[in-house]
């Protein structure tokens, strides 16, 4: 296997497996992914990109589909919870 | 890479990755492309873990003469074209014949509970697990309909889960005709019990369904209805899919005819695959839930008949055509309890975007309607979820498909190249 991927979440180092999605690097941390219209906490839903429950901010850009995104190093992750 | 193909190939699962190597062993410029970061659809979705089966390795291996378009969603259509959107930028791609393997979602029923984080589709779950989701020592329920739940708890408990039990709709006697039937599928009944052997020990349970979730800030607690009575289960996630349902939005706003069996839609082909738009071909679960063996002839069969080997295509229809088969035995023996459709009350949300409830939608009798006056429908996720759900339970139909499919940026939509980030709009 090759190395894991160092990643911030919410400011906070986190490590995964290379290949590994930012849901899966958030979940180390929060299952807090998302605040709904109406203040409820969210998190993945569908697993697939369909939902869009496990919506975060990824190196600024907002409305990131975490399921569907692959981790990097460095990356900047930030959840709107 | 060019912006122009011979076959274009929409999905990269068993079905898609099939449709682009055939077409490209007959020598045309293929083009495949996927929403996903790896092909391999849902059903051979990459694992950081463990080894792809070998099917999954031999399909995505030897794809030689085909570009791989990965992280491409298709938001919109134009003439012969499909206006994609990727991390890099939108992009205009071109078309001579289009294959649309565009597979299958979960159906998601609302109930109490489900938006509680920890509370996933059973797919889901394996597909979140497959790409590193931390279900190690966690006490996993697994419910809803279909062979998708065993596979499910076995990637789960591969990946270190404690799968608490499996709890299935369908009544035991449908359960068990199912599984007889197996004998006339070899190599389906050695599957199932190599599955059933490897969930050696882990309760399946038949007639079973999730009435509601508890907990706080995520799941923690389950009340499931079976036929001697409630039990009450303590755990950290709860997986629960009821089965598949034919993703067509994109079909659909390429004007395809569309084919209902029961609530929900799949595209409408012909023998050989073709669509009633000229050039356009289906081929998987997007023509009606069959499973792999069918994508994958099917997906040869679209990679024959769009570079014009129409009689190669008609070989493999008896093959396609026994399995077709194996899917229509599936969907009688889990056909979906009416009771499924009263576990939302007035007060679940049933829109999770817009945060709608099912009592909200009383009285409407089209999705119009209710989207207009309570904007069920009008998030994110365009009514997938909660459209495909209230379908389901016979409220009404999704309303039609309108570009874009998916949220697309401005920039996409305006034909830009490169999208600037959020950040240079704020001049920093």
């Amino acid at each position: 296997m090759s190395a894991p991927v160092k990643l911030n979440v919410n400011g906070l180092p986190v490590e995964v497996p290379a290949g590994a999605s930012v849901a899966a690097a958030v979940a180390q941390l929060t299952l807090q992914f998302r605040r709904s219209v109406s203040a409820e906490q969210r998190a993945p839903l569908c697993g697939m990109g369909v939902c869009f429950e496990c919506r975060v901010q990824v190196n600024g850009v907002t409305h990131v589909r975490a399921c569907m995104t692959p981790v990097s190093e460095g990356m900047q992750v930030i959840t709107d919870a | 890479m060019p912006d122009r193909y011979d076959v274009l190939v929409v999905g990269a699962g068993p079905a898609g990755l099939a449709a682009a190597r055939t077409a490209a062993a007959h020598g045309a410029r293929v083009g495949l492309l996927d929403a996903q970061p790896r092909p391999g659809g849902q059903v051979w979705r990459h694992d950081v873990r463990h080894q792809a089966p070998r099917a999954a390795r031999d399909a995505i291996g030897k794809l030689q003469g085909v570009d791989v378009l990965a992280s491409h969603s298709v938001v919109a259509v134009e003439s012969s074209a499909l206006r994609v959107e990727t991390p890099q930028g939108g992009r205009l791609v071109s078309y001579g014949s289009l294959i649309l393997a565009t597979g299958a979602r979960e159906l998601l029923l609302p109930f109490p509970g489900w938006t509680l984080p920890g509370v996933t589709g059973a797919g889901g779950l394996q597909a979140l697990a497959k790409q590193g989701w931390p279900v190690a020592g966690k006490r996993v329920v697994i419910a809803g309909s279909g062979p998708l739940l065993l596979a499910a708890a076995d990637t789960l408990r591969k990946h270190g889960a404690h799968v608490l039990g499996i709890y299935e709709q369908a009544p035991a006697a449908s359960v068990h005709a199912f599984a007889r039937q197996l004998s006339h599928w070899p190599a389906r009944a050695v599957q199932a019990i190599g599955l059933r052997l490897r969930l050696a020990g882990v309760p399946y349970r038949f007639g079973s369904f999730v009435r509601r979730a508890h907990g706080s800030d995520g799941v923690q607690r389950v009340d499931i209805e079976t036929p001697t009575g409630m039990q009450t289960v303590d755990c950290d996630l709860l997986a629960v899919g009821y089965g598949l349902v034919p993703n067509t939005e994109l079909a659909q706003l390429l004007g395809c005819t569309m084919d209902y069996q029961g609530p929900h839609p799949h595209v409408g082909v012909d023998r050989l695959l073709r669509t009633s738009v000229g050039g356009v071909y289906a081929a998987g679960e997007a023509s009606g839930i069959s499973g792999l063996a069918v994508a994958r002839l099917e997906g040869a069969m679209a990679g024959h008949v769009a570079t014009g080997h129409s009689a190669a295509a008609h070989a493999l229809l008896p093959q396609r055509d026994r399995e077709r088969r194996f899917g229509a035995l599936l969907a009688r023996h889990f056909a979906l309890d009416r009771r499924l459709h009263t576990l939302a009350d007035k007060d679940t949300l049933v829109c999770r975007c817009e945060d709608v409830t099912l009592g909200e939608l009383d009285g409407f009798s089209d999705a119009r309607a209710a989207k207009l006056a309570t904007r069920c429908g009008m998030g994110a996720c365009q009514g997938r979820i909660c459209g495909t759900a209230l379908a389901e339970l016979g409220r009404f139909p999704r309303s039609g498909a309108r570009p874009p499919i998916f949220p697309a940026r401005l920039a996409t939509l305006a034909g830009l190249t490169t999208l600037p980030s959020d950040d240079a709009y704020r001049g920093s």
